[in-house]
Order: structure tokens, then sequence, then C-alpha cells
């Protein structure tokens, strides 16, 4: 008897939390409908139109698709994505680990060399690009003139469609530094120490220290750092518009600015939203990616 | 012999710790030349910014940049208008967040973990794939020009809703019973026990957003065309169009409205990192 009474008890109990449960989503769910899965439908079936954002869209089919890939321009588009991708990732998350490792010593000043690596993670690009284009300036900034000085060559960074890519690659690095570093940081500091005391009693010296236990055990933190760098690189934006505007003739073009000028200069939004589909796709892989690696590494 | 190998052994670690700050330093001059850059750049006349050989110190200091800088557009409307999108912005993701934390980590009904899932999944589903769509739903919604097109959109973080579901697990449930024994209904539960006793994670949640939503570009480039709604980024951005030879004074706007960012960082560079941790542990 007793017992039964506490099952009505619980069920009510559930019923209750049932209606409650749901009311406290209610607001994220609302979102997530006017904001996610409406706009992710918008997007595929825009995909498949012929649309200028303010007639009714025409159903044309895989046609933006049959289009998109022999479009000499988004082809162009994808393959700088593709080197700006290659070169801000790697070569960001290596720096990223180097700076994190000097940090992770027993030295004085550490807080306060961590926040002078991480302040250009904070500010926005609209108020760092500025000051960039004109360090790049090929007559009167200052790299050049310290190039000039050390009697090297002194490239013409922006105004050069040879030199444009690496001058928002190095920007964008110098960025992103400080982020990445936390992120290392907090995995060295879970290395424990009697690995390097072992070590140390090996005589093993500081690179094999870092090559032999340190590069291994952050196998998961590295994985991480890498795939959450590619997606953010494909979705870069400011710092092309700010810096070079995609040009000059269209070496900085990356997918995430030819969409915005499709969609919101040129209004193509039909053409645009099969963009931004591929896009979707790529970021899709790369995120299944990152969790099947994951999981392999933790099995 | 000990002795000695411990001699050396130390003298080594001097020199390796005197190498490590030299590095550290190399790269803190790299990071921060720039900024030097910009503040040395705001104070020179016109003429010294084109000077050859470059100078590194203005001779006469030109504070009247500032001044011309901030005449030549309505800052203070900027100032205004990103103030209130971030302030918006952080209670309603907060508020919004938060219930819905609750009602993932603490209530019991069918469906909620599946629910929970597809929410953080869409975490990967980033605004520049949908913006094009969203573009039409804001307009629909008669929002274009309006604040509340970049307001209410940000208010859905699902990335939020996961941090606070993570410490509202950690909170003891023996609070939760007490306080319904007490009589306390569900909206007093979650204001009570969990919003106050998870400070650490709602101040995490502060600080993220107000970087994230005071530096953003892409969302009011799109959906705020008139001047009158114009954030601060966008301002500079449009400043940096109109006036591009007067170097000096686009950087000391660029310096003005880094200010807050700054602030806020020295004051909650703790709860910052840890955010990011967190966001790495997440992965």
């Amino acid at each position: 008897m007793k017992n039964k009474n506490s099952i009505e008890v619980r069920q009510s109990i559930l019923q209750k939390e049932w209606f409650w449960g749901y009311t406290f989503l209610l607001p994220a769910i609302i979102g997530f409908l006017i904001f996610t899965l409406i706009p992710v439908s918008m997007s595929l079936y825009y995909s498949l139109t012929e649309y200028d954002g303010i007639t009714k869209p025409i159903f044309v089919g895989l046609d933006n698709y049959k289009s998109l890939f022999k479009d000499k321009e988004f082809l162009m588009t994808l393959k700088n994505t593709f080197i700006f991708t290659i070169w801000t990732v790697p070569v960001g998350a290596f720096l990223s680990l180097i700076c994190a490792q000097l940090l992770n010593s027993k030295i004085r000043g550490k807080k306060l060399y961590r926040s002078i690596i991480f302040i250009p993670n904070i500010v926005s690009y609209v108020a760092v690009a500025m000051v960039w284009q004109w360090l790049y300036n090929e007559d009167y900034g200052l790299i050049n003139t310290l190039l000039g000085n050390l009697g090297l060559y002194q490239p013409p960074w922006l105004t050069s469609a040879k030199w444009a890519m690496p001058s928002v690659i190095i920007m964008t690095i110098w960025k992103n530094l400080g982020y990445n570093m936390i992120i290392f940081l907090a995995g060295l500091q879970g290395i424990p120490n009697s690995y390097y005391e072992a070590a140390d009693i090996d005589g093993a010296n500081s690179f094999q220290k870092f090559f032999r236990i340190t590069i291994p055990l952050l196998r998961n933190t590295t994985l991480f750092v890498l795939v959450t760098s590619m997606i953010g690189a494909f979705q870069t934006f400011d710092q092309i518009y700010l810096l070079t505007a995609g040009g000059p003739n269209r070496a900085t073009q990356v997918v995430v600015y030819l969409i915005y000028m499709n969609a919101f200069q040129y209004f193509k939004q039909g053409y645009a939203s099969a963009m931004s589909c591929i896009l979707f796709a790529i970021i899709f892989a790369a995120t299944l990616l990152q969790f099947r690696l994951n999981r392999d590494n933790n099995s | 012999m000990v002795k000695k190998v411990k001699k050396s052994y130390n003298n080594s670690k001097t020199i390796n710790k005197v190498l490590i700050h030299i590095l550290l330093i190399l790269i803190s001059l790299a990071m921060l030349m720039p900024f030097f850059f910009m503040i040395s750049t705001s104070l020179k006349s016109t003429d010294e910014v084109f000077a050859i050989p470059y100078k590194w110190i203005p001779e006469k200091v030109m504070w009247e940049n500032y001044v011309y800088m901030w005449e030549n557009a309505p800052w203070i409307k900027y100032f205004a208008n990103t103030a209130i999108i971030t302030v918006a912005v952080i209670l309603g993701q907060v508020f919004v967040s938060s219930m819905a934390a609750y009602s993932f980590s603490r209530l019991e009904f069918k469906g909620r973990d599946a629910m929970f899932f597809i929410y953080l999944g869409t975490m990967m589903i980033p605004f520049q794939v949908v913006m094009i769509p969203t573009f039409s739903i804001i307009k629909d919604l008669g929002w274009v020009n309006e604040l509340k097109s970049v307001i209410i959109p940000a208010f859905f973080s699902p990335f939020a809703t996961f941090l606070l579901r993570q410490f509202f697990l950690e909170i003891p449930k023996e609070l939760e019973e007490a306080a319904k024994i007490d009589g306390c209904g569900y909206f007093r539960i979650y204001w009570e026990i969990m919003m106050k006793n998870s400070k650490p994670a709602l101040t995490t949640i502060v600080i993220f957003t107000f970087m994230w939503t005071w530096n953003d570009f892409i969302r009011p480039l799109i959906f705020l065309n008139n001047s009158e709604t114009w954030t601060l980024a966008l301002g500079l951005a449009k400043f940096q169009g109109t006036y591009t030879t007067q170097w000096n004074q686009m950087m000391a706007g660029s310096l003005i409205t880094m200010i807050p960012v700054l602030v806020i960082f020295v004051l909650g560079q703790q709860y910052f990192i840890q955010g990011i941790v967190m966001s790495g542990i997440k992965g």
C-alpha cells in the first residue's frame, strides 16, 4: 500500500516536472526554431532557387551547385580559403604551443606575459586592422622601415597579389596566438610533474622532454586546437573585409567574403546560399572528424 | 660529486630561465608593437606621420588629434548603441541559457537529453552559414536597422547553456530538497538555489559575451544600415573609410574604442581564461 502511494507521488512529480521542464526550456526552444532550424532549412531551399532577396525565389533545382563547380571565381576563392587555413592553423598552433611551453616554467611575471600575449585577441579586428594596414604600408610602414634598415627585401605587402595573403595570415596568427596558448597551457598543466622528474633522472634534455613527453601527452588538446582553428579559419571574414576587401585582384577573397558580396552587394542570394551550404558541409565534416579522432583517442 | 652535479644543474637552470625570459620579452614586444605604433601615430602631426626616417616618439604631442577625431563622428551615439546592445544581449543570454540549463540539469522529463544534445549540436552551425535566411527573417519581422536585430538572435547560446548546465549539475541536490520541503516552487529554486550559487559561471558568461558582442562586426554590418544605429566597431570601420589619409585620427579612434574591452579584460581576466579552458574541455 505504502509502495503504491509513493509510486503515485513520484508519477505526479514527474507529470509536474514535464510541465516545468518545458516551461523553462520554452525561450530556448523558440529561439532554436526561429534562429537555427528555420534558417538552416531556408538556406537549403534558397540554394535551390534563383533569389534576389526581394522578389519570390524561383526554383531551379541543382543549377546553382552546377554553376558553382564551374565558376572559376568560386574555385579560386575556395583555394584561397584553403591556403589561408593551411598556413594560419598549423603555424598558429605551433607558435601558441611554444608560448604555452615557455609560460609553463617556474618563472617570474608569468601572468604579465600571458596577459600581454593575450591582448590582441580581445580587441576587435576593426581596431587593429587599421594599424596593420599602416604597418604594412609599402613606403612609410614600420615593417618595411625595419627591413630596410637591415638591408633586406621590402615586400609590397597589401598592394601585391603575391604578398597580400601572407600579410593577412601574419596578422591573423598575431591576433589568435593568445587564445590557443591558453588552451595549450591548460593542457600542459594537466601533465603530471612526475613524468618530467623521471625524465630528469634519466638525463633527458629539454628537447627530448618536449618531443617525448609533452607532444604525445598533448594529443587531445592539439587535436581540439587544430579542428576548432580550422573551423574558425573557414569562417574568416572581418580581417579580409577590413584589411584587403578581398583584393588585390581577388587574391585574398575567402568563402565568407564571397558569400557576403553575392548576398548583400550583388543580390544573388540563391547562389550565395549554395555557397553557404558547401561551407556548412566543410565545417560539418571537420566537426565529425574531431568527434571521430577524440573517440579513437579515448578508447 | 653530488654537490658539483647539483651546482651545474642549478646553473643550467638559471641559464634556462634567462633564456625563457629573453624569448618571452621578444614575443611580448612583437605582440605589443602594433599598439605602441597606434599610440605613437595617434599623437603625431600629419607631417610627422609620413616622416622618413621613422620617428618612434612624436616630437610634439598632438592631443588635438583626439579632439578632431571626436568631433568628426557621433562617437557618443556609437558608444550608447554598443552599450545598449551589449547589456541587452548579456541579460537575455543569461536568462534564456540559465533557464534552459536548469531544465536540462535538474528537471526530469522525456526527451530531455536528446533535446540537450540537439541544442548543443547547433553550436557547429556558424552564423556565416545561415546569415542569408537570418537576414530574411529579420526583414520579415521588421527589425532591420533596429538594435533588436542584433540583440534578440544573440540570446540563444548553446555554449552558455552548456557551461551553466555543467555548473548546475555540481550544485548539491540537498540544497534543492531542503528548499522543496520549505515549499519553494520551481522558479524560486531556479533563482535562489541555482542562480545564486553559480556566480563564477555567470561571471564567465558575462565577460565572454561582453567581449564578443562589443567587438562583433559582421552582424551589425548586415543588419544595421542606418548610421543612427551603428555600433562602435561599425562606426569605426565607416570612419576609417571616410578619413582614409588621417592616420593619426584613425588610430586615436581605434584606441578609444578599445578602452572598455581592455578594462573588462583586466578586471575579469581569470574568468575569461577559465571560460576558454572550459571550451577546450568541452571538445
